[in-house]
């Protein structure tokens, strides 16, 4: 198995492109030394990435903030501004494993393992996140993080290509956002669901915009139109909250596994739905 | 294939290693480094028995290579107490019966370490939600909190 | 908040009952301590198994032959390599196996009997060349339907572990082969008397998964055999003898050619009584004629090494109006995996033992399946059949209008009281330990939200066993004990404390060491909760004859009759009328004339440890259940237990936090997930969900002491009891929180909300 360390991202993506056997990038390596460990996957090629500056950064651009693929869950929580504007996704790149998890682990790797369950993965989809994509010959597209994933271990990336980083937008007035997901201890167990939603407020308190995503409960995260439909118009009072519950049920397409039964599944999305909504609003009331 | 040729410094000293690619930095400790202070729980990040810190960031070995230390500083159960002297921490897990079997047992300090530097005055919440990644099947958890508790006590003098 | 409440003796002690720091301390805390896998020889070699995948197949052929022309692999064993071995039982624990098993555990025969069981394994170079090698290695199977439901199993028609397997305990005997390996019975009394007085009549069934005791360190040994047949083992293991007979008797050679060192131990709960790559590695090291080190990984330990049993238990007591139990009668069925021996007999014992019941009778099924053979967890089989007892007990008191701890008490276990399985109880602390719960706060604490309390009462009890400790007396008037029970849990510090005391010295004058089966006569394992009584036991007696020959030197100088010379305060004085007539002579002054007066001190004791004594329990535990989702949290707990002495109390407290912390897993997210193809799903700590430091609060305890007679200082075993009971206070608690009772193990958030909303349905839901 080869190693390399390119210093940037025009050479990583070279790398990956040139590799004719199976190449892996390798950010926090907390999914991929597992799967390796495993005997999962025998990788040819592993491509750190951990050494190219954009990648590693995060900077506030066009009123929101750029946050490199591989920046680590714990360099997000200890950033001065972005827990206060994107708590719900702070929080949740921070759920993934244990502190010594959220030391190594990155959204870029959560995003792109592939799994339905990535907890940053709906707190990124309901804040409107959008991911830059580079690859060969220096082409680069920004895709709404709903579309990366097509289903578990698949991306909607050509051979090549690599997450470079996320662009959370500029965050209208009285906007909240928050993530919750169910686990059956209190930590280091993966999702059974998750769920992450940002609204808006008016001056009035009513729900001007909403995105609600859902995590675990389909071959990949969703982004629920019509659990935001509930919501929008409305007072998030009790009545738009049972809309909600019911909309999130109404979209999951979960699966029987070791980590949750269907019925069980699709009950607590309802549940969580109501709860990180209680929270966004509070959030969109104070800011 | 050749081994990479690694240089970094594990407890302050330099320290000088080959090893594969698919080698892991607690494989490199312990086999090559003679560090079996950090131990092997697991290898898959669950277990936090083989907690070190790697540029002062807590991290689990066994989720990160070999080659992947090169330049970085490294510290291990073996570099908390200062020559002769315990470390706080070590004195109050003795001190509470924070250890039974003492197999997790430097993982747990190596972590709680990590969180003292980070925050001198944890509630108890706090503590058990940051060792939450270092499984222990002795003890219960509790005489390990009180430790870390009464560390932190001490270490902020007060 | 950690209390005492002594009954006894009280006597003042200079180091018994304090909290000395324990003598292998620092060594933990640095990371110098060795285990199993911290241990390299020069040149050695890597060992690994080649595991079968089927979880139930026939062997038809082994070919390692490509295997053995891979460059850097240096031996292959496979089931050629370890003689059969016939039938006979041997103790392990407090389980009894069988050799004829024990071989086919080690490397299958016949058969594959579970997904992960060895069947072949090689020692090599390197890790990356062991695992090549591994896949070269040709298996023929033939897959055979397997099954591993314990109640599927005992069903005429299901698939045969075993051809010639008949059902002892059975009269009379079975025609034909199932997979029920025995029927075992106890009990007393007229039980259809019984119930016939019975005013309510509660029958249960109740359901528990296979858990493991979840030891973080993996087993792991390093052999070396020389070319003339000497070997050395260095394992981590709870009883290093017994890993010395398993091995010689599999391999054919002599017992006192086998050296082994019992590393410092990562936990072991019962899970490393019994072999598994040792007598692989031995094998391996004498083909290579190199040290062979074999480390399992945390799957192979999920997958190969012995869980505890699952089991399907019910349950019928009988009471009249005043409370008073009348008649108790349970049947168990506990699955063994591949091989017979699952603890039902322990867990039978222990079933109704916390009660003085005049008509009770428990019947116990020991069935084997295709997974990995159990081996014993911490009070084998006793927390199973006690979680449903515990549980009826706290429905009857509901149903009749009692309240639990006054059940108890009106029905408790105490001196004189005959219990199902035999004997009678000398003085036990039962009582006392459902008194102290009645009087501590928390029994008084007002509950919140969604909260509901339990409690439960739990027993075990304890052996002794053959024990051989050795205490020299140095030049200096230091002392040296070597025990051979491997410390799990702190015991060494409670040996250099009896010795301290007996003999009146300091504390850090006496070094204890664990020593190797070539230093010791024969040592049992550390298991039963015997190593504090039995190694305890021996310390005291050979403490007491160093002192008997300091008495004797001094004497022989002073030109005194031995009784004419007194021990006291660490030195040895003439007493009685020749008190004064020379200056007392210290142990160290002692050990200078030892050389003129006769030769070393010494104090060697070799015994089999008689009058170990139950440890009796009662916990209280409050959750708090989320309505919506059914999660499950244990907001406060409280584990009042007899220890008899606290010898060291800290680790007696360690001992009762951490059972208190594995039973809460076993009873809300521990079990072993398996799919229809007979395959673990959860082998890693992922998916195996052990609780975590958040998912816990603070474990309150209290010591309480009634003394055991039988033991110098009145020790009784403590390890094993604090287990029992907590499945059945949190399955208590969870009934007073929602109304709901659980009898089905783990009560996990889907099963909990699941059962919720079925009596929202019929109205019987307090949440």
């Amino acid at each position: 198995m080869r190693y390399e360390a390119p210093s940037s991202l025009d050479q990583a993506v070279a790398l990956l492109a040139a590799e004719p056997g199976e190449a892996r990038v390798l950010a926090g390596g907390t999914d991929l030394l597992v799967q390796m460990r495993t005997d999962l996957i025998e990788p040819a090629l592993l491509v750190d990435i951990k050494g190219i500056p954009e990648l590693r950064e995060i900077k506030e651009e066009r009123g929101g903030f750029r946050i490199g693929a591989a920046v680590t869950g714990a360099e997000l929580k200890e950033h001065p501004k972005l827990k206060s504007v994107w708590p719900g996704v702070v929080e949740a790149a921070n759920l993934i494993g244990s502190t010594q998890i959220q030391g190594r682990a990155s959204m870029g790797g959560n995003l792109c393992n592939g799994s339905p369950a990535a907890d940053s993965v709906p707190a990124l989809i309901a804040a409107g996140a959008k991911a830059s994509i580079v690859g060969p010959r220096g082409r680069r597209r920004e895709v709404p993080v709903e579309d990366v994933m097509l289903a578990p271990r698949k991306l909607s990336l050509a051979k090549g290509e690599i997450v470079a980083s996320f662009l959370l937008p500029a965050k209208p007035a009285r906007t909240g956002d928050a993530y919750l997901r169910f686990i059956p201890r209190t930590e280091m167990d993966i999702a059974v669901v998750g769920c992450g939603i940002c609204l808006t407020l008016d001056a009035k308190g009513t729900c001007t915009a909403a995105r609600v995503s859902l995590g675990a409960v389909a071959p990949r995260p969703l982004l629920v139109a019509d659990a935001a439909k509930a919501l929008i118009g409305s007072k998030v009072d009790d009545a738009a909250l049972q809309k909600l519950d019911a909309a999130a049920r109404a979209a999951c397409q979960p699966i029987d596994d070791k980590r949750g039964t269907k019925e069980y599944r699709i009950k607590v999305a309802g549940v969580l739905a109501r709860r990180a909504a209680q929270i966004a609003l509070e959030r969109a009331r104070k800011g | 294939m050749a081994k990479h040729h690694i240089e970094a410094t594990v407890n302050g000293d330099p320290v000088e290693f080959l090893c594969e690619t698919e080698d892991t930095l607690l494989d490199v400790l312990r086999d090559q480094l003679g560090l079996t202070g950090t131990k092997e729980g697991c290898a898959t990040g669950d277990c936090g028995a083989c907690s070190v810190t790697v540029d002062g960031r807590l991290v689990c070995s066994c989720l990160m290579l070999g080659v992947e230390a090169r330049g970085k500083s490294i510290g291990t159960i073996e570099g908390v107490a200062r020559g002769e002297e315990l470390h706080p921490l070590q004195r109050k897990f003795l001190d509470h019966a924070a250890l039974q079997c003492g197999v997790c047992t430097p993982g747990f300090l190596v972590a709680a370490k990590a969180l003292l530097e980070r925050s001198p005055d944890p509630t108890e919440t706090e503590v058990r939600y940051w060792l939450a990644g270092n499984l222990c099947r002795c003890t219960g958890y509790d005489k390990i909190v009180r430790a870390v508790l009464d560390a932190a006590a001490e270490m902020r003098g007060a | 908040m950690q209390e005492k409440v002594k009954n006894g003796a009280g006597a003042e002690f200079k180091w018994v009952g304090t909290r000395a720091v324990r003598p292998d301390g620092v060594d933990k805390v640095t990371g110098r301590a060795r285990f199993g896998a911290d241990l390299a020889m020069q040149g050695q070699l890597v060992g690994r198994v080649l595991r079968s995948p089927h979880p139930h197949a026939r062997i038809r052929s082994i070919d390692v032959s490509a295997a053995a022309k891979l460059p850097g692999v240096k031996a292959i064993v496979t089931r050629d390599d370890f003689k059969d071995q016939p039938s006979e039982f041997i103790p392990a624990g407090e389980m009894m196996i069988n050799y004829r098993d024990v071989v086919r555990s080690v490397m299958a025969r016949e058969k594959a009997l579970y997904e992960g069981h060895p069947v072949a394994a090689v020692a090599a170079t390197s890790v990356g060349i062991a695992k090549e090698a591994l896949k070269l290695i040709k298996v023929d199977y033939q897959v055979l339907p397997h099954v591993i439901d314990v109640v599927e199993a005992m069903q005429s028609g299901a698939p045969l572990l075993h051809e010639d397997m008949i059902t002892a305990g059975v009269e009379p005997a079975p025609k034909a082969p199932s997979n029920v390996a025995k029927r075992i019975e106890f009990g007393h009394g007229d039980i259809a008397a019984g119930f016939a007085q019975a005013d309510v009549v509660v029958e249960r069934s109740f359901t528990t998964k296979p858990v493991h005791q979840g030891y973080i360190e993996p087993h792991a040994c390093v052999a070396s055999v020389s070319e003339d047949g000497q070997a050395e083992l260095w394992v981590t293991t709870q009883g290093h003898w017994i890993v010395r007979a398993h091995c010689a008797r599999l391999l054919g050679w002599d017992v006192g050619k086998i050296r082994v060192t019992a590393s410092e131990i990562g936990g072991g709960f019962g899970g490393k009584t019994v072999v598994y790559l040792e007598p692989i590695a031995l094998a391996l090291s004498k083909k290579a004629r190199r040290p062979v080190k074999m480390v399992m990984t945390r799957e192979e330990v999920f997958r190969a090494s012995g869980p505890t049993s699952g089991a399907h238990v019910r349950i019928r007591i009988g009471v009249r109006k005043d409370g008073r139990i009348v008649a108790a009668e349970g049947e168990l069925k506990y699955q063994a995996g591949a091989f017979a021996g699952s603890p039902v007999q322990p867990g039978a014992m222990c079933a109704f033992a916390p009660y003085d019941i005049e008509n009770v009778k428990v019947v116990g099924y020991d069935v084997v399946t295709n997974r990995p053979k159990v081996a014993a967890y911490r009070a084998p089989g006793g927390p199973i059949s006690e979680f449903a007892v515990e549980s009826v007990v706290d429905e009857i008191a509901k149903k009749i209008g009692l309240d639990p701890i006054e059940l108890r008490l009106k029905n408790a276990a105490r001196q004189g009281t005959k219990a199902a399985y035999g004997p009678k109880f000398g003085p036990v602390g039962l009582v006392e330990t459902l008194e102290a719960a009645k009087a501590h706060a928390h029994w008084r604490t007002p509950l919140g939200k969604n909260q509901g309390r339990g409690v439960a009462s739990g027993f075990w009890f304890n052996i002794g066993g053959e024990t051989s400790v050795s205490l020299q007396l140095n030049e200096d008037g230091t002392l040296s004990l070597t025990a051979g029970t491997p410390d799990i849990g702190g015991s060494r510090a409670a040996l250099c404390m009896m010795a301290a005391e007996e003999l009146g010295v300091e504390l850090d004058k006496v070094r204890v060491v664990i020593g190797d089966t070539g230093q010791l006569g024969y040592n049992f394992l550390t298991g039963g909760s015997r190593a504090t009584f039995s190694s305890g036991m021996a310390t005291v007696e050979a403490a007491r004859e160093v002192i008997k020959e300091a008495c004797k030197r001094a004497a022989k100088l002073w030109e005194l009759p031995e009784d004419a010379v007194e021990y006291k305060d660490g030195g040895v004085r003439p007493a009685g009328p020749n008190a004064g007539k020379h200056s007392p002579m210290t142990l160290r002054d002692i050990a200078g004339i030892a050389g003129k007066t006769g030769g070393p001190i010494a104090g060697y004791a070799r015994i089999n440890a008689h009058g170990a004594a139950p440890s009796f329990a009662t916990h209280v535990a409050d959750v708090e259940v989320d309505p919506e989702t059914g999660k499950v949290a244990v907001v406060r707990y409280t584990a009042i237990q007899d220890a008899g002495r606290a010898i060291h109390p800290s680790y007696v407290e360690g001992q009762y936090q951490g059972g208190v912390a594995q039973g809460i897993g076993w009873a809300l997210n521990e079990e072993y997930i398996y799919g229809d193809d007979g395959k673990l799903q959860n082998p890693g700590f992922l998916d195996y969900r052990v609780p975590v430091a958040s998912d816990l609060p603070m474990i309150d305890t209290v010591i309480v002491e009634v003394p055991n007679p039988r033991h110098p200082y009145g020790v009784r075993g403590v390890g094993e009891t604090p287990i029992v009971p907590p499945m059945a206070a949190i399955a208590n608690a969870l009934a007073d929180a929602t109304g709901v009772r659980f009898t089905d193990l783990p009560m996990s958030p889907p099963k909990v909300l699941k059962a919720l909303d079925e009596a929202r349905t019929r109205g019987a839901a307090k949440i």
